[in-house]
């Protein structure tokens, strides 16, 4: 008897193109792993432990050895010995696990930022330069990359197997994940929560390129705008500029260096300014008016999609001055003839 | 019987036996004795009817999703359809088979028979929750008929509110009106376990049986309650959108998962827990000896209860709360496991010293324990804050879960139903055939789920259609196993039908069990005893057990 040529190949095939192990390809791949060991080493010493008690005990004190049973009540030093080691062991997993987590989601300070739109059924990547990608993200080796990342409908979650990293990318919300790739290639992203019809269609690749590869991918890629650059034209197009002029007369609070800044609230209340205030701010600006200014901003909940959304906050990070937010205010309002008449300065 | 047998069970001469005339089969003739009884037991039977056939309903789905599965394309059915079958196969397995598993049908059976009552508390909500659990299931037919329902037995939203277009109202109205009959099932017990022990039945001379059952009934009329206020406001969210969980409603997607979770976390403790009861019950009764440390068990389904309520956010690591309290849940989760290992261990030393025989339901416990085993164990890879980063969401988790509720709960039940058999029925399973039909379960569930832990490291993630092709083996693996184990699964239902006419007759107490459900006539009679019993021993008190037997011996014969 003799396995057919064609079987044998085929089999040979399929069994070597078959994973067992996923590629350990970020900074914090090792560290997962590490953990993972660890805790296979306990379930195999664990279920070594049970599986001995209970066949020695089956078979050693099986009916035909052992035909009457002694009775025994219990045993507090032996009840005592499994509570407290498993009790140490867990709580050394835990201690190992919650390392791990702020080390997956704390990016460090340096980290480049990229923002990744998720929706019903694709992936769209937006990175700084303006560069635009579906169902694909390019990243350089050995830089920390942070993702920003927003649902457009409902909760997917973007996970990259090889990397160890996932986070649920939620509607309404920015999520964070970040890593620093450390192999060039290309690698699975799936969206891993149910989202609807084609969610293992909602899939797609990071490919990991050398610092020189990716500086050619980005500049061959480029729409000619950088994300700031169309919030700019937004924040211009859509009357923003009218309030948040920057003058001190303005109605509406002025904007520059307002990323990263602490702010009063009319409530009270003091926030951080960050993408995620900027971003509700925009959308329910009745609830974050700042102090010594009138809540009178209308919402543009349903007005702008959440990449012009991403456009406007990148470009209210990058905006350090009002010069051109004036300029342009001038250039279309220079057909005005009639002299504004000063208000009185608020306090 | 000789000392050296290998087997402790005792039947009667099969030559002068025979089943008792007067029994609750046969107390009352005609199917509307049966659809109006009050009868805790034959209320279980109706029960134990009615979860078997939504058991192979919900089996049907996971064999269409395994075949799909075994190749990476999308090829069997289309995408709709495949998200329908694994939501079909969640809903109907979690809320129709796996809750009411254990308690609705042994439990039910038991509860009252073990602490030494007639019936249960109110016999008639008794039946009322059978209805409930009935109305429940065909309305989850209905919705599979009209078309079926595609968000995942997890509800989510806003994809269940706002996004999907199939029967959510349905299904929706369906679990919450199934929670009802469990709310009511778990309030009968604990208000009879409370107020109608037999003299002498305190507390700590109940078999643990109860005990785990004890705990389950909390966590089922605690917890329920949530589940069934959740489903209504998506429910009303779907219809006349409030904006409560949909963020374009100005709504708190993340709310949706705390309240969802805050009920189906401690479910899972409401499907497990019984099943440890089971458990005790077994390995006591084949080991001849009493539950090592009995105090320690009892208190584990305890705190067990009492934890699993305060665990439920290590469902949400991911999904950006915040840091600190994801710590504090993960801690939690890791002391939420302890009394569970506490449990094995108890379970592994009842077995020193004693007299192990291996009839059916102890194959049963074996394999529960080793699958219990790794089930629990590999739960705390996902308590672990790092490292369920990586493995939530994907194959790992559901092989977690199998573990735990197909090698655990359902082990249990397989083992429950088979030790009690003979109780219910008057008759013996047939023996070699249930070996074998164990076995056969065991090899195929490792052969099913061990593939999936594997698959779930290389990230392959959960509810999907079609994969990367070099996922393909492991796939195939598994799929061959599901076969296997539907085997084994289908094994029981026919030769458990063939014992109700051709099984030894059994007597009524043909494993020589200790428990007062082993001291009357099989079947029982319709009010149980016909004198009130005295509990004066301990559970488990073998002892006690050789004592009356031989009484009865002198007295009598």
């Amino acid at each position: 008897m003799h396995i057919s040529p064609v079987l044998w190949q085929f089999l040979v095939k399929w069994l070597t193109n078959s994973a067992l192990f996923p590629r350990e390809a970020s900074t914090i791949a090792p560290y997962a792993d590490a953990l993972y060991f660890f805790l296979l080493l306990i379930t195999i010493v664990g279920l070594v432990l049970v599986g001995t008690l209970v066949f020695g005990f089956a078979i050693r004190y099986r009916k035909e050895r052992n035909p009457v049973a002694t009775q025994v009540e219990g045993s507090t030093l032996l009840e005592a010995t499994w509570t407290i080691i498993p009790l140490a062991l867990f709580l050394i997993v835990f201690v190992w696990g919650a390392l791990l987590y702020f080390r997956i989601y704390n990016p460090p300070t340096n980290a480049m930022n990229i923002y990744v739109v998720g929706k019903q059924w694709m992936w769209k990547s937006e990175h700084p330069g303006g560069q635009h990608e579906i169902n694909n993200l390019h990243v350089p080796m050995g830089v920390p990359i942070q993702l920003t990342m927003i649902s457009q409908d409902v909760f997917h979650s973007f996970s990259v197997p090889d990397f160890r990293v996932k986070r649920e990318v939620i509607p309404g919300r920015y999520s964070t994940v970040w890593f620093e790739a450390t192999t060039p290639g290309t690698y699975h992203i799936f969206c891993t929560q149910y989202c609807g019809t084609k969610h293992s269609g909602m899939i797609g690749e990071v490919t990991v390129l050398s610092p020189e590869d990716y500086k050619k991918w980005t500049e061959a890629s480029t729409s000619g705008m950088s994300l700031a650059q169309n919030g700019e034209r937004l924040f211009a197009s859509m009357g923003c500029n009218a309030c948040h002029s920057g003058n001190a007369a303005a109605r509406g609070p002025n904007l520059a260096g307002v990323y990263g800044s602490k702010l009063r609230l009319a409530n009270g209340g003091e926030v951080l300014v960050n993408e995620a205030y900027l971003r509700d701010a925009i959308l329910n600006p009745s609830q974050h008016v700042t102090a010594g200014y009138a809540p009178i901003m209308p919402t543009y909940q349903g007005q702008i999609s959440e990449e012009g959304l991403i456009d406007l906050v990148e470009y209210l990070k990058s905006l350090k001055t009002n010069y051109r937010v004036q300029q342009t205010l001038t250039t279309s309002e220079s057909n005005q003839a009639a002299p504004m008449t000063p208000e009185v300065v608020k306090p | 019987m000789s000392a050296t047998s290998s087997t402790i069970v005792n039947l009667p001469d099969q030559r002068t036996a025979t089943i008792p005339k007067k029994n609750y089969i046969t107390a009352e003739h005609g199917l509307l004795s049966w659809v109006l009884t009050g009868d805790h037991k034959r209320i279980a039977m109706l029960y134990l009817i009615s979860i078997t056939f939504f058991f192979f309903i919900g089996g049907a789905f996971a064999g269409l999703i395994r075949l799909e599965l075994l190749t990476p394309q999308p090829d069997l059915v289309a995408s709709d359809t495949y998200n329908k079958l694994f939501s079909m196969h969640g809903i109907v397995m979690v809320f129709l088979f796996l809750v009411p598993s254990v308690p609705a049908t042994l439990g039910n059976f038991l509860i009252p028979i073990m602490i030494g009552a007639k019936d249960l508390a109110f016999p008639k909500i008794n039946l009322l929750s059978w209805y409930l659990y009935l109305v429940g299931g065909v309305l989850t037919l209905g919705a599979l008929v009209m078309g079926g329902v595609d968000t995942g037995w997890t509800f989510t939203t806003p994809l269940s509110t706002h996004y999907l277009n199939t029967h959510v109202i349905t299904a929706g109205l369906a679990i919450f009106v199934a929670g009802f009959s469990s709310i009511f099932t778990g309030l009968n017990f604990i208000v009879t376990i409370h107020r109608m022990r037999a003299p002498g039945m305190t507390w700590f001379r109940m078999p643990l049986f109860v005990w785990a059952n004890y705990a389950a009934s909390i966590l089922m009329v605690l917890g329920t309650p949530v589940l069934a206020i959740t489903l209504v406001l998506v429910v009303l969210e779907r219809t006349i959108h409030i904006g409560v969980f949909d963020p374009q409603l100005g709504g708190d997607p993340l709310l949706f998962q705390h309240l969802f979770w805050f009920y189906s976390h401690p479910a899972v403790y409401i499907m497990i827990l019984p099943g440890m009861g089971v458990m005790s019950e077994v390995i006591s009764t084949f080991s001849r000896k009493r539950v090592f440390g009995y105090t320690a068990v009892a208190f584990s389904s305890v705190a067990i209860a009492v934890f699993g309520f305060f665990v439920w956010e290590h469902h949400m690591f991911i999904m950006g709360v915040s840091n600190y309290s994801a710590l504090v849940f993960s801690l939690l989760t890791m002391l939420v496991a302890v009394p569970s290992a506490i449990k094995v261990f108890n379970w592994a030393f009842t077995l020193q010293k004693g007299s192990i025989t291996f009839e059916t339901p102890m194959l049963y416990a074996f394999a529960f324990i080793g699958l219990f085993t790794i089930g629990g164990l590999t739960g705390v890879f996902l308590a672990s804050l790092g490292l369920d980063i990586h493995l939530t969401e994907t194959y790992f988790i559901v092989a977690h879960f199998h573990y735990v509720m197909v090698g655990g709960m359902l082990m249990a039940f397989l083992g429950g139903v088979h030790f009690w058999w003979p109780k219910m029925t008057g008759r013996m399973y047939p023996e070699s055939i249930s070996k074998l039909s164990a076995i056969v379960s065991f090899i195929g569930f490792n052969l099913t789920f061990m593939p999936q832990f594997i698959l779930g490291y290389l990230g392959m993630p959960r509810r999907y259609h079609a994969y990367p092709a070099e996922y393909q083996v492991l796939n195939v693996l598994s799929t061959a196993g599901a076969t296997v184990l539907g085997v084994g699964f289908l094994m029981p239902l026919i030769y458990l039908a063939w014992s109700l006419k051709y099984g030894a007759i059994a007597g009524n107490n043909p494993w020589q069990a200790t428990g007062l459900e082993w001291q009357i006539q099989s079947p029982p009679l319709t009010e149980n005893f016909i004198e009130t019993p005295i509990m004066d021993h301990e559970a488990y008190d073998y002892e006690w057990l050789a004592h009356k037997t031989e009484q009865e011996v002198t007295t009598v014969g």
